[in-house]
């Protein structure tokens, strides 16, 4: 027989104002096995803790059942006061009478009646636990970075720094990511190339730091400190060693009329290519949708004038097998469609640009060398309409590709946007039609303000509801002023829609290889929305950058930094602990028909021949199951799966969840 | 192929043209418009009080009557196409609208959505086809820019119509291709005409009505096609001169049967 201590906590009012907590402690005397009860303000205080360990002590108690908030709270913290006096901390179980109680009851009677049958459930259960020991697992030190933008690059670098090997992995023929096409930075106006390429060059030269460019990840298996992933690197048909990115090649290709990614398709680029100047790795990528030599075999133009003979047509993908310690995913985000909006007129005009597509027009790197003209017909423009929102902050059903969510960056860009053009052309009209403008950040409300004020940037609350492009090349402007409540009619040269951003589609794929959990925008979520921000449920998963939720390059980098030390503090360890909460097969009652294996999402479980002696005194081999404790998360699909009832979860076990039940149903 | 034909009140006196065409093309192309017996009229507006019932009630006898005869229901002009479509998706999918006209109506069986409304260029583009409707044009409207102008009620709510995208359609300058000539796509095409305002605010018409024809002339259209009575009303009369016609009337036209219905007249 068990001696169970039982310790119910008001949590201030939290608990006591539903539930009349010493009455629960005095019925609880009454429970077999319950040798001690007591109740106390806030039972996770270092006193509440101690008056735990003392009772541990002083009443030789074998098990401890904590009625308090839930377990994901504060069983962690219970377990390691129980363990410091000498209990095994797989005795204790938490009895959750605020979240599944006190919260959700607003009369007290019932309330009290409720925690009391939640206490006696966990009582049941602790007459039943036995004491366990996790497992211990070494750690792989070198860590996985997916996705090579700042975010990727920021998390790298200080990783390495920290003495770590790290690998990152980017699908595009360079790193960089979507700051590399950004023409300036809010809200201090600094050139983002020329803060973004040292860092891209640092990674480059960092010894620790491995980059596979153009390359993707093909699959995830294994667990936190002990991940295999197999690595696709896509032929760029150029050997990687060889090429210097002397460029000569792109000039040569004949084929030179593909539109240009890196320039949104502004200009052409040729089938052989270097992304941009500062590329890292800086070397040739042949596309092979548009090279004649790799279509039909003729032309081979590149491949003779390359001096370093690093043209190779008959290169393959090559699949690169790794084993990391720990993931972390950065992979990013892209605007989202804006064609559907047809009120908008992107399809039918060249002058309704996206804002990517602006930063682009502005740039001193771009297709028009900085100077701003349009596309249409290479004019200065001299009235400007920025949109707001367009896809961002949409109401259901978003039939158009929208968004709910508010997309975060693009008023301050926007902004950004507006005093550029002022600052240049100062004789430009710029007008930005808002919903809300919304400018958190340091000195970012300031910045705002300048636009409008020193600037003179014209800010109408209102939506556009349509752009018309006239017969004489202009747009006419339709939009409403919800202040002045007016329709305003404008005459503008070119228009720039601030399109919602959302996650890029690789993500979802990849989410599924890492069995890590995203929202239904396709964001990563985070293990805790307040408390673990950097971290994915999945063990040993880490997330920055907008994959976890649209955000601005400063806090990119907040996260990514975050992200980095919560992977050197895992790849610091020598020894993972385990949880000892694993599934346990029962060989005598298994009969090898791989139901669990079916179940099981983290192939934890494998099958073995196994001798056993039959009752008629001959030996019998049989196929029977086997699970990987490191590799087992403790879900318990596979005891339920299970037909002739075998497999049973340790800590969980069938008999203590019946247990349970019965002891509710009293 | 026959269809039930639902010509409504204007297409009987003021927009007999777009009636008497759409009947003569109809028949051109090979298919037949029967009119519904006792039809009444739409109601012209699409009310949109979530609890009016009465001012449904007429159409929904009007798609009953498609259903008992088992065809689906043709209609011409754009504010009957918009009503009609739009209770026929009330009594498909709001159960309170549903029993209440069934209650109202006691019909033989309740009626419950089951017939399908088509405007008649829906019956041109997705039953004739545009390209059979070009192999029957006799005389190409070549070398004539019409613009098509569709105003607000022939689309919207797309959700509802599923007619063409209402930001940025095409049915008509399929339909003008077709024909042989070559349409101007303008970017006032969708905006209202001022409907209903010109009975008692007739400078805002006319303020609309100019900066739609004055866009489509800007695109250089030699004319306006346009499926509505009210449309048609309001952008007639406008200061350029811009002539604006029925698109069954150009239809009628491109067919052939125009040169030959005057001949006999």
């Amino acid at each position: 027989m068990q001696r169970i201590g039982v310790f119910v906590c008001h949590c201030g009012t939290n608990i006591a104002a539903t539930v009349d907590v010493k009455a629960v402690a005095e019925e609880l005397k009454n429970e077999p096995g319950v040798v001690f009860t007591a109740d106390y303000q806030y039972m996770c205080s270092e006193a509440g803790q101690n008056l735990i360990q003392d009772t541990i002590r002083n009443e030789r108690l074998t098990g401890v059942v904590v009625c308090s908030c839930s377990p994901r709270m504060h069983e962690a913290t219970f377990r390691k006061a129980a363990a410091k006096a000498g209990l095994n901390s797989y005795m204790v179980e938490v009895a959750n009478i605020r979240e599944q109680c006190s919260w959700i009851h607003k009369d007290k009677v019932s309330g009290t009646e409720k925690a009391i049958i939640l206490a006696r459930a966990a009582i049941a259960k602790v007459q039943l636990n036995a004491p366990l020991t996790p497992g211990q697992t070494p750690v792989t030190k070198r860590a996985l970075v997916i996705g090579g933008g700042i975010a990727g690059i920021q998390c790298a670098l200080d990783i390495a720094d920290a003495g770590y090997e790290v690998d990152i992995v980017e699908k595009k023929s360079t790193i960089g990511g979507k700051m590399t096409q950004i023409d300036k930075t809010f809200p201090t106006l600094d050139c983002a190339s020329c803060i973004l390429t040292p860092k891209m060059v640092e990674v480059a030269q960092n010894e620790k730091i491995h980059i596979y460019s153009y390359s993707e990840v093909e699959a995830v298996t294994g667990f936190v400190g002990n991940f295999d992933v197999k690595i696709r690197k896509k032929a760029r048909y150029v050997d990687e060693t060889k090429c210097t990115g002397c460029g000569e090649c792109t000039t040569k290709c004949p084929m030179k009329k593909i539109p240009n990614e890196f320039n949104m398709g502004f200009d052409n680029r040729s089938a052989i290519y270097i992304p941009f100047a500062q590329a890292v790795p800086k070397v040739a990528t042949i596309d092979p949708d548009h090279c004649n030599m790799l279509k039909n075999g003729k032309c081979g133009v590149c491949a003779k004038i390359c001096t370093a003979n690093a043209i190779d047509y008959k290169q393959q993908d090559q699949i690169i097998e790794e084993k990391y310690g720990a993931i972390v995913a950065a992979t990013g985000y892209n605007h989202i469609d804006v064609s559907k909006y047809d009120e908008f007129a992107y399809n039918q005009s060249k002058d309704v640009v996206t804002s990517l597509e602006f930063e682009r027009l502005m740039n001193a790197a771009g297709p028009t060398g900085g100077h701003l003209k349009r596309p249409s017909d290479g004019r200065d423009p001299k009235t400007i309409v920025f949109v707001q929102c367009v896809g961002s902050r949409e109401a259901p059903p978003c039939a158009k590709g929208g968004k709910e969510y508010c997309s975060k960056i693009c008023c301050m860009y926007t902004a950004k946007h507006a005093i550029l053009v002022k600052d240049h052309y100062p004789d430009t009209n710029v007008y930005v039609f808002y919903i809300d403008v919304r400018t958190p950040g340091k000195l970012f409300d300031e910045f705002y303000r300048r636009a409008v004020e020193q600037y003179g940037v014209h800010y109408i609350k209102g939506m556009v509801g349509k752009v018309a492009p006239q017969g004489d090349g202009t747009l006419m402007v339709q939009a409403s002023d919800l202040i002045a409540n007016d329709q305003l009619h404008i005459k503008a040269d070119m228009v720039v829609l601030a399109a919602a951003i959302e996650p890029d589609k690789s993500a979802r794929h990849l989410a599924t290889m890492l069995t890590a959990s995203m929202d239904t925008n396709d964001f990563f979520t985070e293990a805790h929305a307040k408390l673990r921000p950097v971290e994915s449920p999945t063990a040993g998963v880490f997330l920055a950058g907008v994959a976890q939720g649209p955000k601005d390059i400063p806090e990119t980098v907040v996260q990514a930094g975050a992200a980095a030390s919560k992977v050197i503090g895992l790849l610091s360890k020598d020894q993972l602990t385990g949880n000892p909460c694993v599934a346990n097969p029962d060989e005598l009652m298994c009969n090898g028909c791989s139901s669990c294996e079916k179940v099981c999402p983290y192939g934890a479980i494998t099958y073995a021949d196994k001798e056993f002696r039959q009752p008629d005194r001959t030996v019998a081999i049989r196929r029977v199951a086997q699970v990987n404790p490191a590799v087992c998360q403790g879900c318990g699909a596979c005891t339920v799966a299970c037909p002739s009832g075998a497999m049973d979860l340790k800590g969980f076990t069938n008999k203590q969840i019946m247990a349970e039940v019965d002891a509710i149903c009293r | 192929m026959i269809y039930s034909y639902y010509p409504g009140c204007t297409l009987k006196n003021k927009a007999a043209d777009l009636d008497m065409y759409a009947r003569q093309s109809a028949a051109a192309l090979g298919f037949e418009l029967r009119e519904i017996e006792e039809w009444q009229c739409c109601g012209g507006v699409y009310p949109m009080a979530k609890d009016e019932i009465a001012t449904k009630l007429s159409s929904v006898r009007n798609l009953n009557d498609a259903k008992m005869h088992g065809q689906s229901l043709v209609t011409l002009c754009s504010a009957c196409h918009n009503v009609i479509k739009q209770v026929n998706n009330d009594m498909r999918t709001n159960e309170d609208i549903r029993t209440r006209a069934n209650n109202y109506l006691k019909l033989d069986e309740p009626y419950n959505g089951e017939t399908e409304v088509l405007h008649y260029l829906e019956v041109l583009r997705d039953v004739i086809g545009f390209d059979a409707v070009k192999e029957k044009v006799t005389n190409p409207l070549k070398g004539k820019k019409i613009a098509a102008y569709y105003g607000c009620l022939l689309l919207r709510p797309g959700s509802v119509l599923k007619m063409d995208d209402p930001e940025n359609p095409s049915i008509m300058e399929d339909l003008i291709k077709a024909m042989g000539a070559t349409p101007v796509v303008y970017p006032m095409r969708n905006e209202c005409c001022g409907g209903y305002l010109s009975l008692e605010d007739k400078p805002a018409v006319a303020k609309r009505r100019e900066t739609i024809v004055n866009s489509a002339k800007d695109f250089g259209c030699d004319c306006i096609i346009t499926a509505c009575p009210l449309c048609m009303y309001n952008l007639k009369k406008n200061e350029s001169g811009v002539p604006v016609y029925y698109f069954t009337e150009l239809l009628a036209d491109a067919l052939g049967l125009k040169a030959a219905s005057e001949e006999t007249a």
